[in-house]
C-alpha cells in the first residue's frame, strides 16, 4: 500500500476512482443506447412493414415466430451469411469505407439525443450543429458508395442523394434556427427545457410553420417517400446502394433507419417537447408525472416515424426537378419567412 | 464566351457527354424484358432507344405449322395479363375464315369473358402504373380486385392466367348460374373499388404532377404513329372497334368511348379508369340480356364435337374391347406404331393381334385402321380372344356405330385439320391495350401459310422515344406505364 501512497495522494485517488465511474457509466449508456438502437432498427423495419402491410389490406410478416416478432432477427441472419459481392471494377477501397462513414455518421448522433431528463451520454453544447455535421459526413458515404460502385445507377443515384441531402439540409437547418432562437441555446437538453418553461409547452405551436418545413425536410434528408428518389426502384433499381450485398447493405439499412430515429428524436426533442409534456396537461392531470419521461419521448419519436410509414404508403414519388424547386422554391423561402417573424416577434413582445 | 455578350452552353466549354444508359432487359419497371439505352445528360433525356425482342417465341411461325384451331393456346402466351381477349380476337378471326357464325349465347358470354379481361388488364396496368410512379398501395388495392376477377375466369374454366376459354366456333362450355350471380355480386361491389383508387392518386397533388404535361401526344401525331386503344382515345381520337367494327355482342349493348382531351399522361389514366366502368357496365348489361341456347356453333365440319358423343366408346367405365379381325387385318402396321400402350403384337404382313390385358382402351387403333380391321365389341374386358372374335361377328349396336363415326371424325379433325379456302384476311379486335389484328393468308389447307400478328404493344412501344424526348429520367417510366405493353405480346 505505501507503494502506491507515494505515489499517488488519497485525494488523488478518489478523484481518479470518480472518473472510472464516471467512465464506467458513459460505456454502460453506449451499450443500453447501441443495444436499444440496434434493436429499434430491427422492429422499426419491422412495424414499417407491420403498418404498411395492414393499410394495404393485407398482413406483412406472418411465418417467423407468433405473428412474425422473430422476422427482424431471421432478416439479420440471412444478410449476415449471404455472399458479399464486389463488382469487379469496383473502387474496393473506397468500396468497403462507404457503408462505415454512412452508419457510423449516423450512429454518432445518437449520443447527443437527450432521451431523458437524465439520460444523454454527451450533452453537447452544440448538439443541434453537431447532427447537422454529421448528417453532412453521412453524404460523402452516398456519395462515395455511387462513385466506388463504378455503376451507372449507383452513380446517378448518388448524385441524386447527395444534392437532395445537401438541399433539404438547408431548408431543416433555417427551419431549426427559429427554434434556436426561442430556445437561445444549441444545447437539445436545453431546448427541451426551454419549451417546459414557453406558453405553449411545445414549439410545434408557435413555430408551426417551422414545425412543417421541417417535417418535410426530415422526410427529404433520410431519403423517404415522397422523397426517395436516390433508391426510387422503378428508376434506379436501388440507387447508390444497388451494388451491395450482405453485410455491406446492411449497413445501409441499419444507417438508413437510424437516421430516420435521429430525425424523428429531434422532432421530438425540438418541436414536441422531448420527454416532457406541456404544463397545462401535467397540471389538470397530475397522475401523469409518475410516467417516466423517455415514454413520452419514445411516443413522441414513434408517433413520427408512424407519420413516415403513414406517408409512405400514400403518396407517389416526386421526380428530380420538383423536388428540388420544392425545397428550393417553397421550402428555405417558408422557413427563412418564419425566421424573419420569429425576430421580430422576439424584438417587440 | 463570345465578344457579344452571349453565353455559350456549358457543355460546350467543358466538352462534356452524354451518359449512357441501358435500362433492361432486367429492371424492376420495365413491365417485362424490354431493354431500353437512355442517352442522357444529368437527369434530361437525349435520346431514348427502345430494343425489343427478348421475348421472342416465334409465335407466328409456331402458327404455320398449326391448324387453325391448334394455335388458339398460343394466343394464351402472347399478352399473357389478358389472355381472354387475345383468344377472342384469334377466335373473331379464324371464325371469319371459316364463315361460320357464333351461336347468341357464346357471343354474349365471349363478350362478358371480353369485359372481365379489359378489367383485369386495366387493373394490372393501373397497379403497376402506379407504383412505377411511387403509389405503392394502389398496387395491392388493385390485385385484390384482379385476384376475384381471376377466380371468376377460374370458375368458368378452371384456369386463371392461360384460359383458351374461348374456342372458334364458341366458347369452351357454357357457364354456370352460380357464375352469374357471383359476377354479379362482382359488378355491383367494382364501381366503389374504382372510386378507392381514385381517391388515393385522382387528385394527389404529386400524380398530378407526375402525369400531367408528361409524354404528350397530339390526336393527329397519335394517329401517324398507328396508337390505338386507350393509348389513342387520351389524344381525343375516338376510335374503337368495338363501336365502329362490332364483333361478339357489342353491338347489342350499350356503351360509350371515353376519349381525353390534351393527350398527356393523365389523361390517358382517366380513359382507362373510365373504360373500366364502361366496361363494368356492359358486363351487367350482357348478364341481362344473356339469351339461352348452345355454345358452338353447329358448323361439325369446322368445330370440335363435344367429347360426350364419343363417350360410349372411350369412357373408361364403359369397357369395350377391340379387336382385330383375323381376316381384314392386312398387317400394315399402323395400328401397332400408334398404339401409345403397345398393346398390339404382330409380324409383317401378317394379322396382328391386341393383348387385352394391356389395352388402354383409348381407340387410337380404332381410328388408324385403314382397311375396318379393327372392331369395337361391347362386351367388356377379360374376354378370351376366342370369345372376341365370336362376339366380333355379331352386328354392332347402333350407339356405337355412332359414337365411332364421331371418334373417326374427331380424329380427322385433330390429326389434319378442316381446309379453308384460300385467300387472305385481317381482322381486327379491340383488346385491352388496343386494336389486336389476325392476319392470315391461306394456300387452301388447314394451315395458315403466313399468320401475322398486328400487336398493340409493338406498336406502342415504337413510339416511346417520340414520348420520352426532352423530358427526364422519371418520366420514362411514367411513359412505359402509360402505353401499357406487355413484351410478351410485343415480341410474340
Amino acid at each position: 500500500m505505501d507503494i502506491i501512497w507515494s505515489v499517488i495522494s488519497p485525494a488523488q485517488l478518489d478523484a481518479f476512482v470518480k472518473f472510472c465511474i464516471n467512465v464506467l457509466i458513459i460505456i454502460l449508456k453506449i451499450v443500453v443506447v447501441l443495444a436499444v438502437g440496434l434493436l429499434h432498427v430491427a422492429y422499426a423495419t419491422y412495424f414499417e412493414r407491420k403498418v404498411i402491410g395492414h393499410m394495404q389490406v393485407r398482413l406483412g410478416p406472418m411465418r417467423v415466430g407468433p405473428h412474425g416478432l422473430l422476422q427482424p432477427f431471421a432478416d439479420g441472419i440471412k444478410l449476415f451469411f449471404k455472399e458479399d459481392i464486389i463488382p469487379a471494377k469496383a473502387d474496393k477501397t473506397l468500396f468497403y469505407l462507404a457503408p462505415v462513414i454512412f452508419m457510423a455518421s449516423a450512429m454518432v448522433n445518437l449520443s447527443v439525443i437527450p432521451y431523458s431528463q437524465n439520460f444523454i451520454i454527451a450533452d453537447l453544447n452544440v448538439g443541434l450543429l453537431f447532427i447537422f455535421a454529421m448528417a453532412g459526413v453521412g453524404v460523402y458515404g452516398i456519395f462515395i458508395s455511387g462513385w466506388a460502385s463504378n455503376s451507372k445507377y449507383a452513380f446517378i443515384g448518388g448524385l441524386r442523394s447527395s444534392a437532395q441531402v445537401i438541399s433539404y439540409e438547408i431548408a431543416m437547418g433555417l427551419s431549426l434556427v427559429g427554434v434556436m432562437m426561442m430556445a437561445g441555446s444549441l444545447n437539445l437538453s436545453d431546448i427541451v427545457r426551454a419549451q417546459q418553461e414557453s406558453v405553449f409547452g411545445i414549439y410545434a405551436i408557435p413555430q408551426i410553420v417551422a414545425f412543417i418545413v421541417f417535417t418535410i425536410s426530415a422526410t427529404a434528408e433520410v431519403n423517404r417517400t415522397p422523397f426517395d428518389l436516390p433508391e426510387a426502384e422503378s428508376e434506379l433499381v436501388a440507387g447508390y446502394f444497388t451494388e451491395y450485398s450482405s453485410f455491406r447493405f446492411a449497413l445501409f439499412f441499419l444507417g438508413e433507419y437510424i437516421a430516420m430515429f435521429i430525425m424523428a428524436s429531434l422532432c421530438a426533442v425540438c418541436f414536441l417537447g422531448g420527454w416532457s409534456l406541456p404544463w397545462y396537461i401535467t397540471k389538470y392531470v397530475p397522475f401523469i408525472n409518475y410516467v417516466p419521461g423517455v415514454v413520452w419521448y419514445l411516443v413522441k419519436v414513434y408517433a413520427f416515424i408512424f407519420f413516415y410509414y403513414w406517408i409512405r404508403a400514400t403518396v407517389p414519388r416526386y421526380r428530380y426537378d420538383q423536388l428540388m424547386a420544392v425545397g428550393w422554391k417553397i421550402l428555405i423561402p417558408l422557413a427563412l419567412a418564419n425566421i424573419l417573424v420569429t425576430g421580430l416577434v422576439k424584438i417587440l413582445v | 464566351m463570345s465578344g457579344k455578350g452571349e453565353m455559350e452552353p456549358v457543355g460546350k466549354i467543358f466538352e462534356t457527354r452524354e451518359l449512357n444508359v441501358n435500362m433492361g432487359p432486367q429492371h424492376p419497371a420495365t413491365h417485362g424484358v424490354l431493354r431500353l439505352v437512355l442517352d442522357i445528360d444529368g437527369e434530361t433525356i437525349v435520346k431514348v432507344t427502345p430494343y425489343v425482342g427478348y421475348l421472342h417465341r416465334g409465335i407466328e411461325k409456331l402458327g404455320e405449322s398449326m391448324s387453325y384451331f391448334q394455335a388458339l393456346p398460343l394466343t394464351d402466351r402472347m399478352d399473357y395479363v389478358s389472355a381472354m381477349s387475345n383468344n377472342i380476337g384469334y377466335c373473331v378471326a379464324v371464325e371469319k375464315l371459316y364463315g361460320i357464325e357464333v351461336p347468341e349465347r357464346a357471343k354474349f358470354i365471349r363478350t362478358i369473358a371480353g369485359e372481365m379481361s379489359r378489367i383485369a388488364n386495366h387493373l394490372l396496368w393501373l397497379a403497376t402504373h402506379a407504383l412505377d410512379i411511387g403509389a405503392m398501395t394502389v398496387f395491392l388495392y388493385c390485385f385484390r380486385e384482379r385476384e376475384w376477377i381471376l377466380d371468376l375466369y377460374e370458375m368458368i374454366c378452371g384456369a386463371r392466367l392461360t384460359v383458351t376459354y374461348p374456342r372458334v366456333g364458341g366458347v369452351r362450355n357454357d357457364v354456370q348460374q352460380e357464375f352469374l350471380e357471383s359476377l354479379w355480386k362482382f359488378t355491383d361491389e367494382f364501381p366503389s373499388r374504382i372510386l378507392e383508387y381514385e381517391t388515393l392518386i385522382d387528385q394527389n397533388r404529386i400524380w398530378l404532377l407526375r402525369t400531367k404535361g408528361i409524354g404528350v401526344i397530339s390526336a393527329e401525331e397519335a394517329v401517324n404513329w398507328g396508337m390505338t386503344g386507350p393509348t389513342l382515345r387520351g389524344s381525343g381520337v375516338p376510335y374503337d372497334i368495338r363501336k365502329f367494327m362490332p364483333y361478339d355482342a357489342y353491338d347489342k349493348v350499350d356503351f360509350e368511348v371515353p376519349i381525353g382531351t390534351v393527350g398527356d399522361t393523365y389523361d390517358r389514366y382517366r380513359c382507362r379508369m373510365l373504360e373500366m366502368r364502361q366496361s363494368n357496365n356492359i358486363i351487367r348489361q350482357c348478364i341481362e340480356k344473356l339469351p339461352a341456347g348452345p355454345v358452338m356453333a353447329d358448323a361439325p365440319k369446322f368445330t370440335m364435337q363435344p367429347k360426350d358423343k364419343m363417350m360410349p366408346i372411350t369412357h373408361p367405365t364403359k369397357q369395350h374391347a377391340f379387336f382385330i379381325k383375323e381376316k381384314a387385318c392386312k398387317g400394315c402396321g399402323m395400328c401397332l406404331r400408334a398404339c401409345p400402350a403397345k398393346a398390339i403384337f404382330g409380324e409383317k404382313k401378317k394379322p396382328h393381334a391386341i393383348k387385352q390385358d394391356m389395352c388402354l382402351g383409348c381407340a387410337t387403333c380404332y381410328v388408324t385402321c385403314k382397311f375396318k380391321a379393327l372392331v369395337i365389341v361391347p362386351a367388356g374386358k377379360g374376354l378370351s380372344d376366342e370369345k372376341l372374335a365370336e362376339l366380333a361377328e355379331a352386328p354392332v349396336p347402333e350407339e356405337i356405330t355412332k359414337a365411332s363415326e364421331y371418334l373417326v371424325r374427331q380424329f380427322e379433325f385433330v390429326k389434319k385439320g378442316p381446309k379453308v379456302p384460300e385467300g387472305e384476311i385481317y381482322v381486327a379486335t379491340e383488346v385491352p391495350k388496343g386494336e389486336l389484328g389476325f392476319y392470315f393468308v391461306s394456300d387452301g389447307s388447314a394451315k395458315p401459310y403466313r399468320m401475322r400478328v398486328r400487336a398493340p404493344s409493338f406498336v406502342h412501344a415504337g413510339c416511346l422515344p417520340r414520348l420520352c424526348a426532352g423530358h427526364l429520367v422519371a418520366d420514362v417510366i411514367a411513359n412505359i406505364g402509360t402505353i401499357d405493353i406487355v413484351l410478351g405480346e410485343c415480341d410474340r
